[in-house]
Order: structure tokens, then C-alpha cells, then sequence
């Protein structure tokens, strides 16, 4: 494959990934950048060029070690719902952008400590980016079969990084506030991990399968190859306590490596993608690590002898075979994972370079009298510059220092010096005692150690690989031994170095934490972070600060950083959550840390508390004073959480009265309306019997036949009465349970019968046809029958009474089905509206419309029916039917197909 | 002779009413809803009409409302009669133009002499 050819892939492909950026970033807020799974592959972050080419020359050279590595994260990610779920919330709130923010600002907001972890951080990281170039660069000439040059000006890599330089310089620097989400890296960075994936699986496949007959083949070829068993096992005590601190240090960087810091909790924007990635994250390591072995042993059997790099096997397996496609693939996979490392860790590396070291120490002075789009343009500027050179510094570094070491070993050493800030960083969302001198102290105690026992040793073993430093240790003295430090001789160097190196931090960390308290500041930020459940909402209420301050003085500093119009917004959202009035002139301690907030993001938390305290006058306070407030503001949290439960629970029962106390007042209603359309119905009788008596009464003369007409009418209507108020008192005693139902098997069939026999009268004087067509079977049910035959007595009269006039037709069936028994009374007089379909079962129910007389007899047939069938769990109904008139239906339990007995 | 027009859908109560009044030498009109006492009135001039309240399809306000539309119409007296006594009925029969307001149960003895009264 030629040069010119491979530059031409790689620019289509940066391109590509360009394009995805690009596409990402502008649906920053579709579901398709905004989900678990991009969160979950953009953590494979961690898989990077030493992954893809340098776990197979470790798994060819020396056997299982490679495991470690991903067996600590694994141990560790079930842990993730608490601890990183933890992490997550206390960045979110206190708006961290950086590993170096997250350390410095538990600690007292301290720059020393801010700009100490931005140096470990820059001191770990570099020689890794260089190791990624160094992948780029390689397999770049094993794809080409060109010599890498020695004159650094007429490699063509040097370009390739040139150019990978400014691409990660452009687009990590878009936004100026380090702590918003930049999704099209990350979306980018998701898709490189799954090309990533994908090619190593294609080549492990290719590899396993079609050079070989399947991964027993290869065991069996293999095992006959020297050194087999001993690289194979774990070995002894002394290999499983490297294994252990190899572990413990993979276990750290999944926390700590500031990409990893970056795509798991910068970029993190919803705690629940947290619960995909725990299950995602591990099974990807899984299968990245399937096929290393079988390529790894792969390329033992058909290189054996020819001393060629072992990292570089999966490029020089399909080479061999001169499978073109598959070589540049592989190129390909391996540069997804180096190029998405490099530009995460540099964008990390350099929001820390700027908001912990440049912008706290001496830049900040310029920032100070400029405008906002001035100091913005600054800080981004000033990021980009730092993208740029750190990537230009470790390409110089792989230049320089590290060409011939393995791709591991160089990782692993990036993995002991970021493991340096592991006491600081989990004691802080642990232990409130963790003091900010005992952090830097610890740090640097272990960082020197680390410097002494890997970094001289390696920078050494560059140009002299027997060195007598190493094998005799200085001056002599073999208990400095930097390999065998005190003696300790049964470790490698990489578990040594980790071992002595977090011995010290951490007892140092330890003791001095316990030995000297801390200040109110960091005993301050130890409460919010430890305790950050209790904060969450209201983290602002957990700042301690005492002093003088104008709103004014810091709103000016606000609008250099933020401008008019985000000030204006971020200052309204904070009185509307406090309820601060907005011409309140003094600031109190949430307004200075909700400032504080703001700023951080932009310019880091050191320099956003250098800004605020240089426009506010603060006065000391004890450290009892600091934790007699915590104490009270944890109460008032407390107190606030009980009265706000209180005060819900109270609206809750308030609501309910207010129901109930509407229900009361609607039957209060219905019941006048009931009790008036009663007495309406009471006295249209009486006053019929009334004339009529006052006449019989008055006049002598009246006619024989008159006079038994008029007692004829008393009679009548005094029946009248007697009816109503025999339903009135049957519908109370339904309405308040009192009346009894007793239900007996009775013929539905005989029932309807008997009904119709005491209306045969009324329905010969009307001319009414009634059609019955009793079912051809007996039908029965379990009834109170005196009740029902009231049900049909009813129902009959009113079809009786609204049958057409001139050809009156009632029709009556009964059906039965699997669950009810139903009688369908059917009239063809006028049909009814259909909203009153429900409401002619309420009492008087035309008492609505005040003024219009009900044409049914008492109004209160139809609800007495109604009782009647819900006393016997059945259901009645009106509807209209073709082809005109109303049918009535009741149905009744069928107890024949549901009876046992 | 006077004219009455009696508007119930009672039967039993038109029957008192219309022997009584005819009794005391009224010519006796009956409708036993809104809509029949509209209708009669097309053809009559009665020089009284009693009106019930509740009647079914156009009840004893709206038929009152009619009434009053036809100038024709205007001088007749009118008399409600209803089993509604609240206040608030009694005064909207009033100002819909009623010259009395009769609650039901009513003495028809009485009833005559009120209907005398407000025709001289």
C-alpha cells in the first residue's frame, strides 16, 4: 500500500469522523446523540491503541497479563450506581469540568492542589498520547512497508500527527465553558469504539477462523511452542500480588484518567445512562479481549524466530497472507482508538492546563479589565494552543524517549502516576476528615516515588539498559535499589512502583489528616461533597461564608465571563429559586458560591474563587463556627424537607375535604331538589281533592252525577298520594340499604306473564299490540320476583304510555346468554335524547328543566328499577332501536352456567 | 259574559275549576298544555286565563311570555297557578306579567272572586 494511498483512506476517514462531530453537535439534543449507548461506548475511550495492538505483544511475549488491565474495571464498574453515580451529582452541582476540579475543590478550593493534579495529570498523560502516536506511527509504516525515518521533518507520520493536532485543537475548543456537553465528540468518539470493536473483531475472526481452524487449532499448534506453559499460568504468590496491583491500578484509572474523568461524568447528562454503561462497558472489554490470545499465539506460530514487534501482529498476520483490505482495517481500527484517546485526553489536559495552572497563576491578571467576548476569545484561544502543543510535545516525546519501549509498559506508567491521586480523590467523597495538606503532600510524596522507582529507571534504560542506578541503586546503597526499594525484591517494577509509591501517599494522606484539621473552607466543601444526597437541590444553602459583598461588584465579574444576557438569565433563575427579591443590594454566601458556580465552568474553580473573593471582603470564621452552621443548614435542610412532605400531605388531605365537602354540597342539592319536586308531587293531588271537596262541599245543587264524579276524584288522587309516597319511602329504603332483596329460582318467562296480566286492562283500552315471544326453553334466574315484576311493571307502563298513539306495538324478549339473562321491553313511540339516556334513572329526573312536568307518572319508577336491578348485581339500560322506538333492557346474573351446585 | 281560559294538564283540577267558574257564569276555554292554550287564543279573546306552572312541552311561563308578544293579546288578565311557592319563583310569574300568583293548593271560591276582582 502506498503512502500516498493510506494518507488518502485517513483523510477520508478523519473526515468522516469530522462529519459525525459536526452532525452530532447540531442534534445535541435529539435522542440519537442523548442516549445510554453513546454514553456507554464513548467510555470505551479506555480502550485505546495499547488495547488494540499492545494487548497482543504482551499476550505473545508474556503471557495473561494482559487481563489485568480490564479485570479491574470490571471488579470496580459494579460499584458504579453508588460511587460514580456520586461523582456525577457532586461535578453536576458544583459545575466541575476536570479531575484537577473535582480534587482542588473538595479541599478548599485550593489552586496549589488544582494546579499539583494538573502537573501528575500532564506528567501521566503525555508519555500515553506519545504511545498513541507511536501506534499511528508504526503500524502506519508496517501498512506502507516504509522505514520510519529518522529525520523527524521527512516522516510522513510527523504530518498525520500535524494534522491530528489541529483537528483536535478545532473541535475541542468550541464551547468556553469546559463543564457543557460537547456531544459531537462524544457521539464521535462512540461511533470510533464501535469501528474500533468491530475491525478487532474482524481481524480475531479472521484470524481464528480462516487462518486457522478455530482457537483449538491454534492451542494445539501453540502449545508445542517454548515458553507456552510458563506464559499461560498465573503462576505463584508473588505473580498473584503483581496481578493484584495491576488490578488496583486499572481499577484507579477507570476513575481517574482525566478522558475517563471527561466521557463518564463531564459528559455524563443523565444518571440513568449509568445503569446501561454497567452492563455494556464490561461485556465491550469482554469481547475486545476474546480474540487477543488467538492472535497473539497466532502470530508466535507463524513468526516464530523472526523478532518481529508483537504488538504489531494483527497488522503483519494479514499482511502475510497480503490481505490489503484486512491490513488497512486493522490500521484503521487502531487508529480510531489512538486518535479518540488523543483528542479527549487532550481537551481534558488542556481545560485543566488553563483553568488550573495558566488562568489561577498570572493569566488571570489579564483577564481581569477586558470585555466578555475578549476574555472568552482568550480562554478558548489559550485551550487550543494548549491542545495543539500537548499533542506536538508527546509526538516529540515518542521521538525522543520512548521508540523502543512496548506499548504496555509505557501505559502502565501512565497508570502509576495518575494512580497517585487515587487516597485524595476517593477520600474525598468519603471521609470528611481528608485534609487539603495531607493531599498534597500524599501526591507528592508518592508522585517522587513513582519518579524514582519508574520514570528515572525508564528515562535511563533509554540510553543504558544495565545501568548501575538500577542494578546496584545509588551510590551503592542497595536498599534504595529503584527496582527493589527497601528490599521489597519479589515484585516487577510496575506492581513496586505502585506498591511504594501509594504506600507513602496514602500514609501520608492518612496521618496527616488525622494529625492537623483542616480549614473552615475545606471542612465546608468536605460536608457538600460526602453528604451531597442531602445537598443535591440546594447545594448553594451548604456554602459557609461570612463577610461583605455587593451584588453589583459581582455581577460585573459575571458579565466579563458570561456576557449581558446569560448574567441577566443565570441571576433571575437564582432569585426565583430562593425567592430573593431583585433589588436586594448585599449578597449572601449562596449567591457567592451560585457565582462561583457560574465562573467555574469557564475559567476553573480556583480562578472563579480568586475572581469573586477579589470583589468581596470575607471575614475568617473558626472551624466550629463552620461546622455549628453545616450542623444548623443540615437541620433546616432536614426541617425544609419535613415541612415541604408536611405541607404536601396536608394539600393532599385539603384537596380531599374539598371533594368531599363538593359531594356534600352537591347531595346538599339534590336533596332540596328531591325534597321540592316531592312537595310539587304531593301537592298536585291535594289540590285536585281540595276543589273537589271545597265544591261538594259548597254547593248544595250539585247534580247527582256530578257529585260522584267529583268523590271519584277524590278517590283517584288520593290513591295518587298514597302511590307516591309508597315509592318515595320504597327509593329511601334502597338508597340507604335498608331494603332486603331475597333472591329465589324463579321462571323469567312466568314472571313477565304475570305483569302483563295486571296491565291487560290498560293495554285493551289503548289497542296496543304486545308481542311476547317466550324463548323456546325455560329460562330462569335467580330473583326476588315481587321486585322484579315492579321492574317490568314499570318499564310496561312507560312503554304502554309512550307507545305510538295510533298503532301502539310492544315487544318484549327475553335472551339468555353465557353470563346474563336479559328482558328487552320495546316500544315504538318517540325516541329519546341520547344524553338523557343516563339521567331518566335519577329521581324526577325532568326536575332539571324546573318548569317542564315529567310525562312519567311519579318520576320515580325508573329509579326504583334501577335499585331494584343493582340490588341484584345486573344492569338496566335505555337505548333507541331500529327501525324506531326505545327498548329498555335489564339484565340479571345468570347463576344456571355459573352455578356449582 | 266573561270569558275564561283555563290552562292545566291536570284533569282532575280543570274539572273543578271549569264547573266552578262556568258555575259563576264564565264561558270556560280549556288547554291542557302551552302549545293548545296558544292555539285557542288565535281564536279567543278571553277576558281571564289561569295558567299552571308545570306542564309538559311548552310550560306556563313560556306560554306567559307568548302571550304578552301579541298586542291583541295584551289586556287580558292572567292568574298562575302553581305547587311551586319559593320566593324566587313567585316573583319571575310576577314580573313576566302575571297579575297574580295563586299557590297550589288554592280555594276555587276564592279563586272566582280573585279572577272577578282583576277583570273589573
Amino acid at each position: 500500500m502506498s503512502s500516498i494511498g493510506l494518507l488518502l483512506i485517513l483523510g477520508i476517514y478523519l473526515s468522516l469522523l469530522f462529519y459525525t462531530a459536526y452532525w452530532a453537535e447540531k442534534r445535541s439534543h435529539s435522542k440519537w446523540t442523548n442516549n445510554a449507548y453513546i454514553y456507554s461506548f464513548s467510555l470505551a475511550v479506555y480502550c485505546t491503541a495499547w488495547t488494540f495492538f499492545g494487548s497482543i505483544g504482551v499476550a505473545a511475549d508474556s503471557g495473561l497479563s494482559y487481563i489485568p488491565i480490564y479485570l479491574g474495571p470490571v471488579f470496580i464498574i459494579p460499584t458504579w450506581m453508588i460511587l460514580l453515580r456520586k461523582i456525577v451529582r457532586i461535578s453536576r452541582v458544583n459545575k466541575i469540568s476536570s479531575i484537577a476540579d473535582f480534587i482542588s475543590l473538595r479541599y478548599g478550593n485550593s489552586r496549589f492542589l488544582g494546579a499539583l493534579v494538573t502537573v501528575i495529570c500532564v506528567f501521566g498523560i503525555l508519555p500515553y498520547i506519545s504511545l498513541q502516536l507511536k501506534s499511528i506511527s508504526e503500524t502506519f509504516h508496517i501498512v506502507t512497508k516504509t522505514p520510519s525515518s529518522s529525520n523527524t521533518f521527512t516522516d510522513t507520520t510527523t504530518y498525520v500527527c500535524l494534522a491530528l493536532a489541529l483537528f483536535a485543537s478545532y473541535y475541542g475548543t468550541r464551547y468556553v465553558d469546559a463543564s457543557e456537553k460537547r456531544r459531537g465528540i462524544v457521539t464521535a468518539v462512540a461511533m470510533e469504539s464501535i469501528l474500533k470493536l468491530v475491525f478487532f473483531l474482524i481481524i480475531g475472526i479472521y484470524v481464528t477462523y480462516f487462518v486457522y481452524d478455530g482457537f483449538g487449532d491454534i492451542y494445539n499448534k501453540a502449545a508445542i511452542l517454548e515458553n507456552f506453559d510458563k506464559k499461560n499460568s498465573i503462576g505463584d504468590v508473588t505473580n498473584g500480588i503483581n496481578w493484584f496491583f495491576l488490578c488496583l491500578v486499572s481499577m484507579f484509572a477507570i476513575f481517574l484518567l482525566p478522558r475517563q474523568f471527561h466521557t463518564a461524568i463531564v459528559e455524563n447528562n443523565k444518571e440513568a445512562h449509568i445503569k446501561t454503561a454497567m452492563w455494556l462497558f464490561p461485556l465491550y472489554l469482554l469481547l475486545f479481549n476474546i480474540f487477543v490470545f488467538p492472535i497473539a499465539w497466532g502470530g508466535n506460530i507463524l513468526f516464530q524466530g523472526k523478532g518481529l514487534n508483537s504488538d504489531t501482529y494483527s497488522l503483519l498476520i494479514p499482511q502475510f497472507f497480503n490481505n490489503n483490505f484486512l491490513t488497512v482495517l486493522v490500521f484503521l481500527g487502531g487508529f480510531s482508538a489512538a486518535i479518540s484517546m488523543i483528542i479527549v485526553s487532550s481537551i481534558s489536559l488542556s481545560t485543566m492546563l488553563t483553568n488550573n495552572l495558566l488562568i489561577p497563576y498570572g493569566f488571570i491578571g489579564s483577564l481581569q479589565n477586558v470585555s466578555q467576548e475578549k476574555n472568552s476569545k482568550r480562554i478558548v484561544r489559550s485551550r487550543k494552543i494548549g491542545i495543539f502543543s500537548l499533542i506536538i510535545i508527546a509526538y516529540a516525546i515518542y521521538r525522543i524517549f520512548i521508540l523502543d519501549y512496548s506499548l504496555v509498559s509505557i501505559g502502565l506508567v501512565s497508570f502509576v502516576v495518575i494512580a497517585q491521586l487515587a487516597p485524595a480523590f476517593f477520600g474525598a467523597l468519603f471521609w470528611k476528615r481528608g485534609s487539603n495538606k495531607a493531599a498534597v503532600v500524599g501526591i507528592i510524596l508518592g508522585f517522587v516515588v513513582c519518579i524514582y522507582t519508574l520514570l528515572i529507571p525508564y528515562a535511563i534504560g533509554i540510553t543504558r539498559y544495565t545501568s548501575q542506578f538500577i542494578q546496584e541503586g545509588p551510590w551503592g546503597i542497595e536498599v534504595l535499589k529503584p527496582f527493589q526499594l527497601f528490599g521489597l525484591d519479589y515484585l516487577e517494577p510496575i506492581p513496586h512502583a505502585v506498591f511504594w509509591s501509594l504506600f507513602f501517599n496514602l500514609m501520608s494522606y492518612l496521618s496527616i489528616s488525622v494529625s492537623f484539621k483542616g480549614n473552615y473552607r475545606e471542612r465546608n466543601y468536605a460536608e457538600m461533597f460526602v453528604d451531597i444526597d442531602t445537598y443535591i437541590t440546594n447545594h448553594e444553602d451548604a456554602f459557609v461564608w461570612k463577610g461583605t459583598a455587593y451584588i453589583a461588584d459581582i455581577k460585573n465579574v459575571l458579565l466579563r465571563f458570561l456576557g449581558e444576557e446569560r448574567t441577566k438569565r443565570a441571576l433571575s433563575l437564582f432569585n426565583l429559586k430562593y425567592n430573593i427579591d431583585k433589588n436586594a443590594t448585599m449578597a449572601d454566601a449562596r449567591f457567592i458560591k451560585f457565582a462561583e458556580n457560574l465562573l467555574t465552568g469557564h475559567i476553573g474553580t480556583a480562578s472563579a474563587k480568586i475572581l469573586i473573593s477579589s470583589v468581596v471582603k470575607e471575614d475568617k470564621i473558626s472551624l466550629i463556627e463552620v461546622l455549628h452552621i453545616l450542623e444548623e443548614s443540615k437541620e433546616n435542610i432536614l426541617v425544609n424537607k419535613k415541612l415541604t412532605e408536611t405541607s404536601n400531605e396536608l394539600k393532599k388531605i385539603s384537596t380531599q375535604l374539598k371533594n368531599a365537602n363538593q359531594e356534600l354540597v352537591n347531595k346538599d342539592l339534590q336533596k332540596d331538589e328531591f325534597l321540592d319536586t316531592v312537595t310539587h308531587e304531593l301537592r298536585t293531588p291535594i289540590t285536585a281533592i281540595r276543589a273537589a271537596s271545597e265544591i261538594l262541599h259548597d254547593d248544595d245543587e250539585l247534580p247527582e252525577e256530578l257529585r260522584k264524579k267529583f268523590l271519584q276524584n277524590i278517590i283517584s288522587e288520593s290513591d295518587r298520594l298514597n302511590r307516591l309516597i309508597d315509592k318515595i319511602l320504597d327509593l329511601e329504603k334502597f338508597e340507604t340499604g335498608k331494603q332486603k332483596i331475597y333472591l329465589s329460582k324463579n321462571n323469567i318467562s312466568k314472571t313477565v306473564e304475570k305483569t302483563l296480566d295486571s296491565l291487560k286492562q290498560l293495554i285493551k283500552n289503548k289497542n296496543i299490540i304486545v308481542e311476547f315471544t317466550e324463548a323456546s326453553k325455560e329460562i330462569k334466574a335467580f330473583y326476588d320476583e315481587e321486585r322484579i315484576i315492579q321492574v317490568i311493571h314499570n318499564l310496561l307502563s312507560n312503554a304502554i304510555k309512550f307507545c305510538s298513539k295510533t298503532e301502539g306495538k310492544i315487544t318484549i324478549k327475553i335472551i339468555e346468554n353465557k353470563d346474563v339473562v336479559e328482558v328487552r321491553i320495546h316500544n315504538n313511540g318517540k325516541e329519546i335524547n341520547e344524553e338523557d339516556f343516563e339521567v331518566i334513572f335519577d329521581k324526577f329526573y325532568q326536575s332539571r328543566n324546573q318548569n317542564v312536568k315529567k310525562p312519567i307518572g311519579s318520576g320515580l319508577g325508573l329509579a326504583i328499577s334501577k335499585q331494584i336491578i343493582e340490588h341484584h348485581k345486573g344492569k338496566i339500560w335505555a337505548e333507541n332501536t331500529e327501525p324506531g322506538g326505545v327498548t329498555f333492557t335489564f339484565a340479571l346474573p345468570n347463576y344456571n352456567t355459573n352455578e356449582t351446585n | 259574559m266573561k270569558k275564561i281560559l283555563i290552562v292545566d294538564d291536570e284533569p282532575n283540577i280543570v274539572m273543578a275549576l271549569e264547573y266552578t267558574f262556568k258555575k259563576n257564569n264564565f264561558e270556560v276555554f280549556i288547554a291542557r298544555d302551552g302549545q293548545e292554550a296558544l292555539d285557542i287564543l288565535k281564536k279567543q279573546l278571553p277576558d281571564i286565563i289561569i295558567l299552571d306552572v308545570m306542564m309538559p312541552m311548552v310550560d306556563g311561563f313560556a306560554t306567559l311570555e307568548q302571550i304578552k308578544k301579541e298586542e291583541r293579546l295584551r289586556h287580558c288578565k292572567v292568574i298562575f297557578l302553581s305547587a311551586k311557592n319559593k320566593e324566587k319563583d313567585i316573583e319571575k310569574g310576577l314580573s313576566l306579567g302575571a297579575d297574580l300568583y295563586v299557590i297550589k293548593p288554592f280555594s276555587v271560591k276564592k279563586l272566582v272572586e280573585q279572577a272577578n276582582e282583576l277583570i273589573q
